[in-house]
């Protein structure tokens, strides 16, 4: 029963940090209706800035963080403007695949920036443990959690409560009826690639955190498309529970699948998400929480 | 009719291979100047070329699923994966740790195909129940859930940093892997890569392309163009995907099994979502739905890495050596690479094709404008 408890609460802190990619991934699939593949490399390139502004600069953890997600926002910003404007009203497929050639360049510079060698972010968690009752829970995965809790919580009262959030709203729902009713649609897309590009920043902190940013962050992070796939891609409350449902089973599997299902090998918890992604299309083709695609002739 | 390319005076004109005598002679001609090309060229060369034409047979295999029948497949590398491994089972050493049964090209290279094409009909109707972008996702996760499996099938693969050795290219007791006569000529193994390449994606690429102008191949096109309207025609869209899938999944085993066979060595990490990515930007490059595209796709990327060797040699900020400079070499390749598809995508949908058809197009009204 510890042992289960224990892998719970492993798997939620990772399921947060999956949720946080998700998030962004759906925030801009929301908005302009674009597959974005370059959430891992903005999120290799959001934890280099967090490393260089606390640990090159040597600025404060919590300011370095903030920096870094703004200085992320404005790189989200400018990708935006410069690679998905010209492709707006090009087939979905065309953009999802410029973005992966975006995500390209993006991993081999921010690999290039990190370097080979394990790059400490500065965080105030380290590797100490603390123990509740019977669980040994890291402090960096406690903070994961806590940090998550409120970053979305405070998105979700931006969608729901401020005019802009609105305007984000309302572009979802459908962009020309958006636009006729004086909502800056092209702003909305900014604005959507800014938030995507921060929250992957905060992912990356998270995934750094403790152990330090390496370059192989960037395969973790990948494992948050299958996430935002479960939960259904246009579907926000989807984004968070396809993260927790991937940390989950990614936790489960570490713990239990070498004693119980021995022959599908070592290290099976990094293909675990996509067989959950494909049982979860088999039954549901959109995801869990996905709207059903209306076929119209 | 001659001189008037544009005017077509029977329907089995239009859909013909090569609807004018221009065409034909040129073809003949080009097939004849790569053969001679071979007998010339540097080993390096003459690998590197048979690398491109072994990936131009895969290229027209995704070209086929996704430029023709608009389905997103991110899963090439898997498919090319399973091709080469059957390949270096059948038609590897015999008696080592690893699978091998020694068998002879003639059997493992249909049959890498073939076990290919059966991987394609199990996936298929998981692809065919979704549409458009979860598709995509479907197939990407076909890669890792395969990069997976070939990581830890010791006995297939060799597992992770050890690898195996690929199948011995021997055809009739004929061994292509070393230097042999031919017409006269001493070729080195390289060389006769090339020919055989050569031979296979010119089979290849005219299967393809009849298969394309037929009812299946129109049939294709439609789906792609609005699936609901193809159904509406009477087009089962369920059996079509499943002949896409299958006949794509044979062309990437065919493919794979000659590309590992060619560098001679199999590690399962080659199979990664990268290579995948590869051979989208071959297709997108190249352009979609054309199979001179998709050659042309497949020789510009097989060929990129010589175009950044060349520039650093000329661009100070690149370097060779792995350490130093600003980028190395190889990280000039991967984010040219990303920019390209980038680029490409914005500027010309159509492709390298595409801008094929525009220069011929001008040529053939010059000196007049339109």
């Amino acid at each position: 029963m510890t042992e289960f408890l224990q892998a719970t609460v492993n798997g939620i802190a990772t399921g947060a940090i999956y949720a946080l990619l998700a998030l962004g991934f759906v925030i801009i699939y929301k908005s302009s209706e674009v597959l974005s593949f370059a959430q891992s490399g903005l999120m290799i390139l959001g934890a280099f800035w967090v490393v260089y502004f606390s640990t090159v600069l040597s600025l404060n953890f919590w300011i370095a963080v903030v920096l870094g997600v703004l200085l992320s926002a404005a790189i989200g910003v400018a990708i935006e403007r410069s690679m998905l404007r010209p492709m707006v009203g090009k087939p979905a497929f065309s953009v999802a695949i410029l973005t992966i050639g975006l995500n390209i360049s993006l991993t081999v510079i921010g690999f290039d920036l990190i370097g080979v060698e394990i790059r400490s972010l500065g965080d105030p968690w380290g590797i100490q443990m603390v123990e509740l009752g019977e669980l040994v829970v890291s402090r960096k995965d406690l903070a994961t959690i806590i940090a998550s809790v409120v970053v979305v919580g405070a998105l979700l009262a931006f969608f729901r409560y401020s005019r802009f959030g609105l305007a984000m709203r309302a572009t979802a729902i459908d962009q020309e009826t958006a636009l006729a009713q004086g909502i800056p649609v092209a702003k909305v897309f900014a604005v959507a690639w800014a938030i995507a590009a921060g929250l992957a920043t905060i992912a990356g902190v998270f995934l750094g955190a403790g152990t330090g940013v390496t370059a192989a962050i960037g395969v973790r992070a990948i494992r948050a498309l299958p996430a935002a796939v479960i939960g259904g891609l246009d579907s926000i409350p989807g984004a968070i529970v396809g993260g927790l449902i991937v940390g989950l089973a990614e936790a489960y599997t570490v713990a239990y699948q070498a004693e119980y299902l021995g022959f599908l090998g070592q290290n099976f918890s990094t293909a675990i998400a996509y067989v959950v992604m494909f049982f979860v299309l088999l039954v549901r083709p959109y995801g869990i929480f996905g709207t059903r695609e209306v076929v119209r002739v | 009719m001659r001189g008037r390319p544009g005017l077509v005076t029977a329907y089995e004109r239009d859909m013909a291979i090569f609807p004018t005598t221009t065409q034909r002679v040129w073809f003949a001609a080009f097939s004849l100047a790569m053969v001679l090309l071979t007998f010339v060229l540097s080993d390096d060369l003459a690998l590197r070329g048979a690398s491109a034409a072994a990936a131009a047979v895969g290229a027209i295999g995704l070209n086929l699923v996704t430029g023709w029948a608009g389905q997103i497949s991110l899963g090439h590398a898997f498919f090319l994966g399973v091709g080469a491994y059957t390949a270096a089972a059948l038609g590897g050493e015999p008696g080592g740790p690893l699978i091998g049964l020694g068998l002879e090209m003639w059997i493992w290279l249909p049959a890498a195909g073939l076990v290919a094409a059966v991987a394609g009909i199990i996936v298929a109707p998981i692809a065919t129940r979704l549409r458009g972008l979860y598709l995509a996702f479907v197939t990407l996760g076909l890669v890792f859930i395969g990069e997976h499996i070939f990581r830890e099938w010791d006995s297939l693969t060799g597992g992770i940093g050890v690898g195996r050795s690929a199948a011995k290219p021997v055809i009739f007791g004929y061994d292509l892997s070393r230097e042999g006569e031919f017409l006269g000529f001493t070729l080195s193994a390289e060389q006769q890569y090339l020919l055989f390449a050569l031979f296979v994606l010119l089979v290849m690429g005219l299967l393809a392309k009849n298969l394309v102008r037929s009812r299946i191949g129109r049939a294709f096109s439609a789906i792609r163009d609005r699936d609901v309207a193809a159904e509406i025609m009477g087009i089962n869209l369920a059996r079509h995907k499943l002949i896409a899938f299958t006949v794509s999944s044979f062309y990437a085993g065919i493919a794979g099994a000659l590309l590992w066979t060619f560098i001679g060595f199999v590690e399962p990490r080659s199979f990664s979502l990268t290579l995948s990515v590869v051979y989208i930007a071959m297709i997108l490059i190249g352009g979609a739905a054309s199979i001179m595209g998709s050659i042309m796709g497949a020789v510009f990327i097989t060929f990129l890495p010589r175009i950044v060797d060349l520039m650093a040699r000329y661009i100070p900020l690149i370097e060779d050596s792995p350490s130093g400079g600003f980028l190395t070499v190889a990280q000039v390749e991967q984010i040219l690479f990303g920019l390209l598809i980038v680029v490409f995508l914005i500027v010309e949908p159509l492709g390298l094709y595409g801008i094929w058809i525009r220069i011929r197009n001008y040529w053939k009204a010059w000196p007049f404008s339109y």
